[in-house]
């Protein structure tokens, strides 16, 4: 891709003259000559520090030796590798290190105890290097072992202060957790204030175990022994950054995992990937289908008391699991019509499963009731973007920031809920990036922010229109971007009049100086990119907050360029494929609306049924009409649902639950005893992600392989083969051959349908590695950057559209004088049912709180750990206070992981109008103390 | 494989965990913030200005506690960095790094008063240890005692500090009466020429002229060249040539001074400004002016709170007097690191970090301070060039004996009748300087051995008494002249103790960031401290201390060593046996 060729440059070598790439180091000009130079401090993808000084070279002229990681090619270098003097420095080197090192190591070459610490043991071997007595006499003395964290050991006797901890922790993942602390030989890696690990604020991302070139630093699952049985590439099943792993199993356990280097994380990992694999060996894991009981209620109760699931389910057979599965959703669409079914898909499956999922809702339910979480997380931004620059999809991908001289993150919590993308947020900022973080709380990444606008929740629409009228006002629009490329560009600056920052100043709780000169900044930027998080969608006005920030990428013409455009970060591993793959109730795949008779019709053809005219109901509208009246033709009285736990994630769970819970059938597959599957008549066992072959698409449009590690336990079936299973019992007629339940055939089917986007990208292709759409043949290597010249809309142009304030649905006042966000924490992955199954997840994060600051905390007279009731008009909870000064005075935030005290009990079911997307991010609330 | 008969009831084990009384935290991750720390910390520091604090204020951040509390709270530290925006551990590794600061936990007591022994050569040489031991036992529980690398006073042996106050040849009466009477202040330095006085010998009158464009900067240029000022810090890389290398330099450039007087032995700095503060100040705004920096940052090193005193009000009436045409000077103080007085680690600690030296290349003078080409001088090289400029080049030039040129201030201590700084011709010999300039040996004392430059410079015996002690001259003897601090040993020393005093010395103050030096230093220690010497072994460890250190301090770290193997194997008890091969 480069066409930029490297200037070479002659230098001798060991008495070889040859010619070598300018900025090249010695060490790896070395490598590339097949001279392997012994080095510790030095890693591939840290910064070199050159302080072991294991890997020292002579050049000729120089007095001293040279850090051959540091120091790079020069004209006319004549440099000896191989030199006694060389020679001898680095043996000592290497010798005065084992001399410090304990008997005992931590980190053996494979299985060999003898061979203790990891790199340094196998340099030493390789050149022969042993301790004299007289040294080892002298060996440190051992500091003690800290075990305080549940994934990881530290144990200091075996460091060799080569700080690539230090490195990884705070220039790679930029956590600033680790330093090294005091000097000379007291030189000492240390957590915070020399604090235990477990009790810093450690996030646990096991970068720095992946860095320790020793084993001082290690996860607890791989002390000793480092051989395993197999290592499988894959995919993490968390969030929608994508990072690609290598999964190390030993006796059919994962009992550790590597960060790969793939596009999206270049290695790195967070805490759920790198340590939260354990839920797949969860005892709770469901091994045999389940049938309900006779007789026994659908009671929601079961979700709060403490209930044997024995009493309420029987273990069934497949067979007869599938039958009773199936047989009443037929009879219901019989008795009721198509439209009386629904079901939720999952963005935790494979992007066959979704496709396959869909196909069986529409072919064999007969309606298009089918959805799935995007509904809760981002269906108003891809409304506003479908309807403004024609696709629902990111603009640029994540790393793009590296790209930008400007970013700005709204409503999104990045190093909490997109770790890995945040890192490269913060790699940004240190390379000299503006940030500018607006969200209502302040959270970690305002540290790093150039400014940050912690405005007024649910303000969004101010504080954006402000930005939005000091671009018009002062004339910092991109004119010739938008002659060319937008529409409705005079409504909007005339509807942005009455904006100014002035007057949205009191309004949005940030000063007009400050709006003015953050709104300058973007503008005036060679590159600035928006990402955004739910804080932006999950409102009533959701879909308005995307449509301001398309029009601030379009006003400035910041958009279809590198380190530019929007991107928001999708929440699910696979949420973005399964929207792709038309797991959404009003498009086909590849977004082909249902309402488009010739969209229609093409997929009539192709899977040889006619569909339904109508567009489907969304989740909550799936709920409200569960709960329908008897007369409704659209009530819904069956579903299916695979891998989605609205029992949870619903807003008004109460409502929720009892919708559910009124359901005539309802089938649910999945891993767990979900609070969801509590209410369903046959649950079948699934599998989990390890467990599998298929593909995901992360929030970058990158599509890449998840591979089969581990075989489910028990008689839990892989989800393409259930879901097959399902269709047969429904009458359909599918024959997807081939190994891992056809996989593969079904892949090839999706990409026909969705020709548009992954046409270019076959089976095949996927095996060799990741591989980013639009990509249309076989020849194009995928389009990261798109919009570069003109929008997938009807006619090519981006389409304005002006947002008005609408307030909140709901305003706190004198009876809930507080305001409720919602949203995730680092440890847990949505509702908490795999996260708080994976004991180190849960031992970091063991139970719910609710956040507020010092100040209004001193207000109410409360203290830390304090246990408070926490009411809506809608439910309440019980939980304990956690202090969190990046919370803003009179607001209170909670995570929506714990059954126990269910966020969603109290969040307001009101929906933005046009992406039907419930206002998670506010509802009015009380709290009081718990006597 | 899990049977499911087995399995737990999914629900019941989130209650489970409930029960066994595992709370969340109750606040984010790490250490919670305390509000009255907080008002503490900004009680020192004031409120963050709009652009946030300057993260190269930290170690003066830091001084303000410490002074204050006498001691860092860990409270204050997370408060700290909260105000500073930096993360706490970017906080903890800074003030752990620098002796000056005192980590204290939250519930400890922070002592009262803290007298410091100088524990340095010199010092030693003239009873530190016993005086050490007695006051730790005589001062009681509220006056911490602690033995102090160089405090700079080596003619003053043994020295002592009281708080901030020096003093000069202390004993256990001196210093009690001081802790009783509480004398821990800085004492004033009434004999120090002010700038009313200064000023009047015709002080400032060049810097004006090159201000007012009424001298060409090149001919400052080439009165260096001429003069073959030599850096005096103890590198001696010509003056001139470093000047126009950075003044070749994109701008913005900065400059910044080394005052951060640490090798053992040297007391020239101190003795000079504790004088002539302006003279110095004038030598560094012709070098800011004919380089074109903008801005200058003087680090002085903590020991001397005296000079510290006398240089604030110095460059107050210089901002009184000249306002407006002066460049930003600021004033740093170090934190107790003998490492900061190498030029990189300097800037790392100016910057407001550890003071690790940095790997070169790129030279300071390209990528420096704050990342920009940087002009770095010691105090003394700056305080030569008005008079160099005044008197012409030649006069300084045509100084010298034994065919070397110029003059040299020489600290002397140890084992002579008058030690001091002395201005003495370079090239001078051991045994001329202490007969024409230091009175001669002490009451009692025979030349034995002598150390020409501070501990780094190696050892040489008395029969190399006459080799001219300059630049260049001491390498074919395995040792270097440094920055010209010559410490006396008599025959009733031993050069194997003097070099295991030094060895601890560097042993103390490496920065530990490379391998050669940080363990390469202690091992040695370990081994000198045995009645038997491990030659071997010390011989491959200085081979790889002197061959693959980072910076000078481990690279120099060796030549007492090795001094004792070549010079005074005599002392050395035959070679032991344990480890090493024949």
């Amino acid at each position: 891709m480069n066409a930029r060729t490297i200037p070479l440059i002659p230098v001798t070598v060991d008495g070889r003259a040859v010619q070598a790439p300018a900025g090249q180091s010695l060490l790896h000009l070395a490598r590339d000559l097949g001279i392997e130079i012994p080095h510790l401090c030095h890693s591939d993808g840290l910064r070199p520090d050159g302080n072991c000084r294991a890997c020292v070279v002579e050049i000729e002229g120089e007095r001293s030796l040279a850090p051959s990681c540091c120091r790079s090619v020069r004209e006319g270098m004549v440099v000896h590798t191989d030199s006694p003097r060389a020679r001898k420095s680095r043996a000592m080197v290497l010798e005065m290190l084992l001399a410090d090192m304990p008997e005992q190591g931590h980190k053996w070459l494979d299985d060999q105890p003898e061979h203790p610490h990891g790199e340094l043991s196998a340099w030493a071997r390789r050149e022969g290097v042993t301790v004299r007595p007289a040294l080892a006499e002298l060996r440190r003395p051992a500091p003690a072992p800290d075990m305080s964290h549940p994934a990881m050991a530290v144990q200091l006797d075996a460091c060799i202060q080569c700080n690539r901890c230090q490195r990884a922790c705070r220039e790679l993942q930029v956590n600033d957790v680790i330093g090294m602390a005091h000097r000379g030989a007291h030189t000492q890696v240390v957590f915070d204030l020399n604090d235990p690990m477990g009790a810093s604020s450690c996030v646990a991302c096991g970068e720095c175990v992946q860095a320790c070139p020793t084993g001082a630093l290690m996860p607890k699952t791989l002390l000793g022994p480092q051989s395993v049985d197999r290592e499988v590439d894959s995919v993490c099943p968390f969030c929608g950054v994508g990072c690609l792993v290598t999964w190390q199993v030993r006796d059919e356990r994962i009992v550790g995992v590597k960060g790969r280097a793939g596009p999206a994380n270049e290695g790195r990992l967070c805490v759920k990937g790198r340590f939260g694999m354990d839920y797949v060996h969860s005892p709770d894991r469901l091994t045999r289908p389940l049938i309900r009981r006779d007789g026994v209620a659908k009671d929601v109760r079961h979700l709060s008391e403490p209930t044997d699931w024995r009493e309420v389910f029987r273990e069934a057979s497949w067979e007869e699991a599938l039958a009773t599965a199936t047989a009443p959703l037929q009879r219901l669409r019989a008795q009721h019509g198509p439209r009386s079914l629904a079901g939720f898909g999952s963005a935790k499956g494979s992007n066959e499963e979704a496709y396959l999922f869909q196909k069986l809702v529409r072919t064999g339910f007969g309606s298009h009731n089918v959805d799935h979480c995007t509904r809760l997380c981002h269906a108003s931004s891809v409304a506003a973007l479908l309807e403004g620059v024609g696709s629902g999809a990111v603009s640029n991908p994540v790393r793009d920031v590296a790209q930008a001289e400007f970013i700005l993150v709204i409503g999104s919590n990045p190093t909490a809920n997109h770790p890995v993308a945040a890192t490269w947020i913060k790699n940004a900022v240190q390379r000299g990036a503006r940030l500018v973080l607006a969200d209502p709380r302040i959270t970690e990444l305002g540290r790093h922010a150039w400014r940050t606008l912690p405005f007024k929740p649910d303000t969004d629409v101010a504080l954006l229109n402000a930005l939005l009228h000091v671009i018009v006002e002062e004339g910092l629009c991109n004119e010739a971007f938008l002659q060319a490329r937008a529409d409705h560009v005079d409504d909007l600056r005339e509807h942005l009049r009455d904006y100014s920052p002035e007057r949205m100043a009191p309004i949005c709780g940030i000063e007009a100086s400050v709006l003015r000169e953050v709104a300058r900044a973007y503008a005036t930027s060679p590159a600035a990119m928006i990402l955004w998080g739910m804080g932006v969608s999950q409102h009533v006005h959701g879909t308005d907050n995307v449509r301001c920030l398309i029009a601030l990428a379009s006003l400035t013409g910041q958009i279809g360029r590198p380190g530019t455009g929007l991107h928001p970060l999708r929440g699910q591993n696979n949420v973005q494929g399964a929207s792709d793959a038309g797991l959404i109730p009003m498009m086909l795949p590849n977004y082909q609306r249902v309402s488009d008779p010739q969209a229609r019709e093409w997929f009539e053809q192709f899977w040889q049924t006619p569909l339904d005219e109508r567009p489907g109901l969304t989740v909550v509208e799936v709920m409200q009409h569960a709960l329908a009246d008897e007369q409704d033709p659209d009530k819904i009285r069956g579903m299916y649902i695979m891998g989605e736990n609205p029992a949870m994630s619903d807003p008004d769970l109460g409502h929720a639950r009892a919708a559910l819970a009124s359901l005539q059938h309802l089938v649910v597959q999945d891993i767990f005893l979900t609070e969801t599957a509590w209410l369903a008549d046959v649950i079948l066992p699934a599998t989990a992600w390890p467990e599998k072959t298929g593909t995901v698409s992360n929030t970058d449009r990158m599509v890449q392989m998840g591979r089969r590690a581990l075989n489910p336990p028990g008689q839990a079936r892989s989800d393409l083969w259930i879901i097959q299973q399902m269709a047969q019992g429904l009458g359909l007629r599918w024959d997807y051959a081939g190994e891992d339940d056809g996989v593969a055939a079904i892949y090839e089917e999706m990409r026909q349908a969705m020709h548009g986007s992954i046409g270019g990208i076959d089976w095949a292709r996927l095996q060799q590695g990741t591989v980013t759409y639009p990509c249309l043949s076989a020849e194009d290597p995928g389009q990261p950057i798109v919009f570069t010249n003109k929008f997938p809309t009807p006619n090519g142009r981006v389409q304005l559209v002006p947002a008005a304030l609408i307030p909140a649905d709901e305003q706190p006042d004198a009876d809930y004088p507080l305001v409720l966000i919602t949203g995730r924490q680092l440890e847990h992955w949505h509702t908490g049912s795999m996260t708080r199954r994976a004991p180190v997840l849960d031992a970091l994060e063991p139970g719910p709180t609710v956040s507020l600051c010092g100040s209004d905390m001193r207000r109410m007279g409360l203290t830390a750990g304090q246990l408070v009731r926490l009411r809506s008009r809608r439910g309440e909870v019980q939980l304990q206070v956690r202090r969190d000064d990046g919370t803003p005075p009179g607001v209170v935030f909670m995570a929506f992981a714990y059954v126990e005290a269910a966020a969603n009990l109290l969040t307001n079911p009101a929906l933005d109008p046009v992406g039907k997307i419930p206002e998670f991010k506010f509802c009015a609330v009380r709290l009081d103390p718990v006597a | 494989m899990t049977d499911v008969t087995t399995a737990r009831i999914p629900l019941a084990h989130v209650r489970e965990h409930l029960a066994q009384g595992r709370r969340p935290r109750s606040d984010r991750r790490g250490r919670p913030l305390d509000d009255q720390a907080t008002a503490d910390v900004r009680a020192l520091i004031g409120e963050p200005p709009p652009q946030g604090h300057r993260r190269d204020l930290l170690i003066e951040h830091l001084h303000r506690l410490q002074d204050h509390y006498h001691g860092l709270f860990e409270r204050h530290l997370v408060a700290l960095a909260a105000e500073m925006r930096l993360s706490t551990v970017e906080v903890y590794e800074v003030a752990s790094f620098y002796h000056h600061f005192d980590i204290l936990p939250d519930s400890a007591q922070a002592p009262a008063l803290t007298v410091r022994v100088c524990d340095s050569l010199s010092c030693q040489l003239a009873g530190s240890a016993p005086l050490l031991a007695q006051l730790q036992q005589e001062l009681g529980a509220e006056v911490r005692v602690i033995a102090a690398p160089c405090l700079g006073r080596c003619e003053q042996a043994p020295a002592a500090q009281i708080g901030q106050q020096a003093l000069a040849h202390a004993t256990v009466d001196k210093v009690r009466e001081r802790v009783q009477t509480g004398q821990t202040a800085p004492l004033p330095l009434p004999q120090a020429l002010g700038l009313a006085a200064y000023r009047a010998q015709g002080g400032y009158a060049l810097w004006e002229t090159l201000q007012r464009g009424e001298r060409d900067p090149e001919s400052v240029l080439k009165v260096l060249d001429e003069a073959g000022l030599r850096g005096l810090g103890g590198a001696g890389f010509p003056a001139g040539r470093k000047w126009r290398i950075v003044r070749a330099q994109a701008a913005p450039r900065l400059m910044a001074v080394n005052i951060d007087e640490g090798e053992p032995g040297t007391f020239k700095d101190r003795t000079l400004l504790e004088q002539d503060p302006h003279r110095f100040l004038e030598g560094m705004l012709i070098a800011a002016h004919v380089v074109g920096c903008e801005a200058v940052y003087i680090y002085l090193r903590d020991e001397y709170h005296e000079a510290r005193g006398l240089l604030q009000q110095a460059l107050a009436d210089l901002q009184t007097m000249a306002g407006s045409a002066l460049p930003r000077i600021e004033l740093r103080r170090g934190a107790g690191a003998y490492i900061c007085g190498e030029e990189s680690a300097m800037i790392e600690s100016i910057e407001g970090k550890r003071g690790m030296p940095r790997l070169r290349p790129p030279y300071i003078a390209e990528v420096g301070l704050f990342g920009r080409p940087t002009l770095e001088h010691n105090f003394e090289t700056l305080y030569w060039v008005r008079e160099l400029i005044e008197q012409g080049p030649e006069a300084f030039a045509s100084q010298g004996r034994h065919g070397r040129r110029g003059m040299r201030r020489y600290s002397v201590s140890g084992r002579v009748r008058e030690p001091g700084v002395k201005l003495a011709p370079a090239g001078i010999t051991l045994r001329e300087l202490v007969d024409e300039y230091c009175g001669g040996m002490a009451d009692g004392h025979t030349l034995y051995a002598y150390l020409p430059g501070g501990a780094s410079g190696g050892i040489l015996p008395a029969h190399l008494a006459d080799v001219p002690l300059d630049f260049d001259t001491l390498q074919a003897h395995g040792c270097f002249i440094g920055s010209a601090a010559v410490m006396v040993l008599s025959t009733q020393d031993r050069a194997s103790d003097a070099a295991l005093n030094v060895m601890r010395f560097f042993e103390h103050e490496s920065c530990g960031q490379c391998t050669p030096c940080r363990v390469g230093t202690q091992k040695a220690a370990a081994l000198m401290a045995r009645a038997g010497w491990d030659r071997d072994t010390l011989q491959d460890l200085c081979e790889v201390m002197q061959d693959a250190s980072i910076c000078g301090l481990g690279q120099a770290a060796p030549n007492p060593v090795r001094s004792v193997l070549t010079h005074f194997a005599h002392e050395l008890a035959p070679q032991a046996g344990q480890g090493s091969t024949p």
